[in-house]
C-alpha cells in the first residue's frame, strides 16, 4: 500500500520539460522558478515600502522642511509601508520564495504536488501586487487608514484615500489570500505526501517545520481577514452596517446603524496575531539551519525545537487580543489574554536557549549567512523582552500608543525577519544560482544592517518611555517631551537613511556575483541536508537527475565522533557512516 | 469569537495532536532504515485528496469566522431577525438530491459502472445548478419585499452568508464542468472517477455547510 501514494505522485507531475524561454522563466511550472519570481516581486515591493519609511522618517527627524510630505501623504505612507512588509514581502517571501525553493528540496521530492496550481499562486499574488500599487495612482491616492485598517476611520471622509484607496487595499488583500491559498494547500500537501523515501516527518529539517506550521496557521488566520476585508468592502460600497456604528460626520449622516468596530479588531487580530508567527516561524526554522550548519553542530534539543514550533503555532490564536487592551476590554478579559501571551514566551524562550546552546561549543564559522544568524538572535531577544512589558495590560495601557510599541514590534517582527531573509539568501545563493558572492561585501552589509537598525530602534524604545506618541505627523509644542527628544528624532533618522542606503551593498553583491562571482561548489557549507546534494547546481527541473533521494538520517549529523568528515549528508547510509547514536544520547 | 475558536480548535488539536504523536517517542538523531510508510500522510490518502482535505479545513475556517461575527453581531441592538424565504427549504432539497446523486455516481465508478458516469455527472450539475438558481430567486424574493441588504444587519449577514456559500459551490463547478466534458469527450474513466469521488467529498461538505447556515438562520 506504501507504494500507491508514490505511483500516484510520480504521475502527477510527470510533465515534460519546459522547451521555450517562456514556458521555462514566465509561465513556470518548476517550483524553484516560481520561488524566484515570488522573490522577486517580494523584495520589489518591499523596496517600495522601504523608500515610504524614508519618507516617514525625513519628517519625523526634519519637520517642516519637506514641502512634498503632507499630513495625508504621511498617513498614507504608513499604511502601505505596514500592509507591504508584513503581508506583501514577509508573508510572500518566506512561504512564496523559501517555503517554494525550499521545501520540495529538502523533503527531496521533484516539484511541489499542484504544480499548475503553483503556478496560478505566483501570478495571482502578482496581480495582488498590482492592484495595491495601483492605489497610488487613483484620485486621492492609497488608503491613509493604518494597516490595521481600523473602521469607522478607514472608510470615513476624512481619511485619505477613502475613495479608491480603501476599496483597492481591501481588493488586493482578498486576492492575496487567495493566492495564498493556493501556495498554502500546495506547501502542506507537498510536506505531508511528497517527502523522499526515509524522510519521516522527524528527521526533516527545522526549515520545513517552520515554514509548515507557518503555513498551517496562514491557511488557518488568513481567512479571518478575507473575512473582514469582505464585510469591510460591503460597509463601504453597498452601505451595510457590519462595522460601521450609527455616526454623522461634519454633520452628515452616515447612513449606518449601530455597527461594531470592535468585531472588526477581533477578526482583524484574529488573524493579525497568527501572522506575526507565520512571520516568524520560517525565520526560526531556517536560523536553526543556518546556526547549526555553520556551527557544525547538530541542533540543540531536536525535538524540543519541533514541540516548540507547534506548540506556538498553536497558542498564537489564542493571544489575538493582546492587541486590543486599549479598546476598553473587560479586565478578567484582558487577565486571559495576558497570561497566553506570557505563556508564548515559554516555548519561545526555549528555542533561544536552544540556538545559544547549539553555538556552545561548536566550530563557529563566521560566514555571511552565520552573522545573519546571530544577529537574528539578538535583535529576537530584545524584541521579544519588550514583549514581555507589552503583554501585560498595565504596562501595555501607557506604552501603547508611543514610539515604545513602534521599537517593539520592529525589532521583533521588522528587522529579526528581514536579518534572517539576508542569512538565508546568503546561505542558499550558491545553490540557487551556482554562483558565489563577495564575502567581504557581505560582512560589510551585515554590520551595517545590524548596528545601523540597533542605532535607529534602540532610542526609540526611550522615546516611548517619555511618552512619544506614535501615528502623529508633528509633535509640535509639548510640555513632556523635551527639546532633545527632537534631537534623538533626527539622530534616528539619520540612522535610517543610513541603514536604507547600506542595502545598496546587497544588490551590488548580487549583481557582482551573477555578473562575476566564481562558480559554486555543489556544497559550500559541507550542509547535510537534501537540497545540497543534487547532482546538478543548480538544480535542473525535477530536482534529482533519475533517481528520487532516499534519506537514512537526520539533518543534523555534523561532527560525529569517528567520522572522518564533520558532516553526514541525510543521504548517506547508515552502513557507510555508522555511529550518530553514542552522540546524540550524549546530547539530549 | 467562541465558534471561530472553537472549530479552529478542534482542527488544530487534531492536526497538531497527530504531529506531536509521530513525534513523541521519536529518536532522529539514530541513523538507519525506517519502514516504507514512514514517509507517508496518514491514511494513505492521496494527494488531491490531502489538498482537498486541507482546502476545507481552510473554508470550514472561513465559515466558523464569519459566525463568529454574525453571533457577535447579533447581540447588538438594531438586530431585526429575518423571516427567511420558504424557497429555501426547496433549495436545500436541490443540495441533498446533488449531493446523493454525486454519491451515486461515485459508487458507480468505483463499481466499474462507468456508463452511468455521464448522466450521473449531468444530473449532480443539474440539480446543483438549480440550487443556485433557487437561491438566487430567493434573494430576488427577499429584495421584492423590501427586504434589501443594507435594510438591517440581519438581512447583510443573509446575502453574505448565502452568497459566500454560493460561491463555493461555483468553485466546485468548474471541477464539475471539467469532469463533465472530459467524460463526454472520452477521456480517461479512472482519472475522471477520482475527479467525481473529490468532488462527491466536496459536495457532502458544501451540504454540511449549507444545513448548519440554514439552520442558524432559521433559529435566530
Amino acid at each position: 500500500m506504501g507504494y500507491v501514494a508514490i505511483a500516484d505522485r510520480d504521475h502527477e507531475i510527470e510533465h515534460h520539460d519546459p522547451q521555450t524561454f517562456i514556458t521555462k522563466y514566465i509561465w513556470s511550472q518548476d517550483h524553484k522558478v516560481i520561488a524566484i519570481q515570488y522573490g522577486i516581486t517580494a523584495i520589489f515591493v518591499g523596496l517600495i515600502a522601504l523608500g515610504l519609511s524614508a519618507m516617514m522618517r525625513l519628517q519625523l527627524g526634519f519637520p517642516d522642511s519637506f514641502s512634498f510630505i503632507t499630513p495625508e501623504n504621511y498617513y498614507q505612507f504608513i499604511t502601505m509601508h505596514g500592509m507591504i512588509m508584513v503581508i506583501y514581502l514577509l508573508t510572500a517571501l518566506f512561504l512564496g520564495g523559501f517555503g517554494n525553493y525550499l521545501i520540495p528540496l529538502m523533503c527531496g521530492s521533484r516539484d511541489m504536488v499542484f504544480p499548475y496550481l503553483n503556478m496560478v499562486s505566483y501570478w495571482v499574488y502578482l496581480l495582488s501586487v498590482i492592484i495595491l500599487l495601483a492605489s497610488f495612482f487613483v484620485t486621492g491616492g492609497p488608503t491613509g487608514a493604518g494597516w490595521t485598517l481600523y473602521p469607522p476611520q478607514s472608510i470615513m471622509p476624512g481619511t485619505p484615500g477613502v475613495d479608491m484607496g480603501i476599496i483597492l487595499m481591501l481588493v488586493s488583500l482578498a486576492v492575496f489570500i487567495v493566492a495564498f491559498t493556493m501556495g498554502g494547500l500546495n506547501y502542506v500537501t507537498t510536506v505531508l505526501q511528497a517527502r523522499c523515501r526515509g524522510m519521516t516527518l522527524m528527521r526533516l529539517p527545522l526549515s520545513v517545520w517552520g515554514i509548515f506550521i507557518a503555513t498551517v496557521l496562514g491557511l488557518l488566520a488568513f481567512p479571518a481577514l478575507l473575512v473582514s476585508a469582505i464585510m469591510m468592502l460591503l460597509d463601504k460600497t453597498l452601505a451595510t452596517s457590519f462595522f460601521m456604528p450609527a455616526i454623522s460626520s461634519m454633520g452628515v449622516d452616515s447612513g449606518h446603524t449601530g455597527g461594531s468596530p470592535i468585531l472588526f479588531q477581533h477578526l482583524f487580530w484574529f488573524f493579525g496575531h497568527p501572522e506575526v508567527y507565520i512571520v516568524a516561524l520560517p525565520a526560526f526554522g531556517i536560523v536553526s539551519d543556518l546556526l547549526s550548519t555553520h556551527a557544525r553542530k547538530n541542533i540543540f534539543g531536536y525535538r524540543m525545537m519541533v514541540w516548540a514550533i507547534i506548540a506556538i503555532g498553536g497558542l498564537s490564536f489564542v493571544v489575538w487580543a493582546h492587541h486590543m487592551y486599549v479598546s476598553g476590554m473587560n479586565p478578567y478579559f484582558g487577565f486571559f489574554f495576558a497570561t497566553t501571551t506570557l505563556i508564548i514566551a515559554v516555548p519561545t524562550a526555549l528555542k533561544v536557549y536552544n540556538w545559544v546552546l547549539t553555538l556552545w561549543q561548536g566550530n563557529i564559522h563566521l560566514r555571511v549567512p552565520m552573522l545573519f544568524a546571530i544577529g537574528f538572535i539578538f535583535t529576537f531577544l530584545h524584541g521579544g523582552l519588550t514583549g514581555l512589558f507589552l503583554g501585560n495590560v498595565t504596562l501595555d495601557l501607557p506604552l501603547s500608543d508611543t514610539y515604545f510599541v513602534v521599537a517593539h514590534f520592529h525589532m521583533v517582527m521588522g528587522v529579526s525577519p528581514v536579518l534572517v531573509v539576508f542569512g538565508a539568501i546568503y546561505h542558499w545563493w550558491p545553490k540557487i544560482t551556482g554562483k558565489m558572492y563577495n564575502e567581504k561585501l557581505g560582512k560589510w552589509h551585515f554590520w551595517t544592517t545590524f548596528l545601523g537598525t540597533y542605532a535607529i530602534y534602540l532610542p526609540m524604545h526611550y522615546l516611548g518611555f517619555q511618552g512619544l506618541p506614535r501615528r502623529y505627523f508633528a509633535m509640535g509644542n509639548t510640555d513632556f517631551m523635551p527639546a532633545s527628544a527632537q534631537d534623538l528624532n533626527a539622530a534616528i533618522t539619520i540612522s535610517a537613511l543610513f541603514v536604507a542606503a547600506a542595502q545598496i551593498l546587497f544588490f551590488i553583491n548580487i549583481i557582482w556575483s551573477l555578473k562575476k562571482g566564481p562558480k559554486a561548489d555543489p556544497n559550500p557549507w559541507d550542509a547535510t541536508t537534501l537540497e545540497w546534494q543534487t547532482p546538478d547546481t543548480p538544480p535542473k527541473h525535477g530536482n534529482w537527475g533519475d533517481e528520487l533521494p532516499v534519506v537514512h538520517r537526520w539533518a543534523y549529523d555534523y561532527s560525529v565522533p569517528g567520522y572522518k568528515d564533520d558532516f553526514i549528508p541525510q543521504n548517506v547510509p547508515a552502513e557507510v557512516a555508522p555511529a550518530g547514536r553514542d552522540h546524540g544520547v550524549e546530547e539530549h | 469569537m467562541e465558534i471561530g475558536l472553537i472549530v479552529l480548535a478542534t482542527m488544530l488539536i487534531a492536526l497538531l495532536g497527530w504531529l506531536l504523536k509521530s513525534s513523541f517517542n521519536t529518536q532522529p538523531w539514530i541513523a538507519g532504515a525506517v519502514e516504507e510508510s514512514a514517509h507517508q500522510a496518514p491514511f494513505n490518502a492521496g494527494s488531491k485528496l490531502v489538498g482537498l482535505t486541507a482546502f476545507m479545513a481552510v473554508v470550514t475556517s472561513f465559515f466558523a469566522l464569519t459566525l463568529s461575527a454574525y453571533s457577535l453581531r447579533m447581540d447588538f441592538g438594531d438586530w431585526v431577525p429575518l423571516t427567511e424565504p420558504q424557497l429555501l427549504w426547496a433549495n436545500t432539497g436541490m443540495l441533498v438530491l446533488a449531493s446523493m446523486v454525486f454519491q451515486w455516481t461515485r459508487n458507480a465508478a468505483v463499481s466499474g459502472r462507468t456508463q452511468q458516469l455521464k448522466p450521473g455527472l449531468l444530473l449532480a450539475g443539474l440539480l446543483t445548478a438549480a440550487f443556485l438558481v433557487g437561491q438566487l430567486v430567493a434573494w430576488q424574493q427577499l429584495n421584492a419585499s423590501g427586504h434589501y441588504i443594507t435594510s438591517n444587519p440581519a438581512n447583510s449577514f443573509f446575502y453574505l452568508l448565502t452568497g459566500l456559500h454560493g460561491l463555493h459551490i461555483l468553485g466546485g463547478m468548474f471541477v464539475w464542468a471539467s469532469a463533465t466534458i472530459r467524460a463526454f469527450s472520452g477521456g480517461d474513466v479512472k482519472a475522471i472517477g477520482r475527479s467525481v469521488e473529490l468532488c462527491t467529498i466536496y459536495w457532502h461538505f458544501l451540504l454540511l455547510v449549507w444545513i448548519v447556515l440554514f439552520g442558524l438562520l432559521l433559529s435566530t
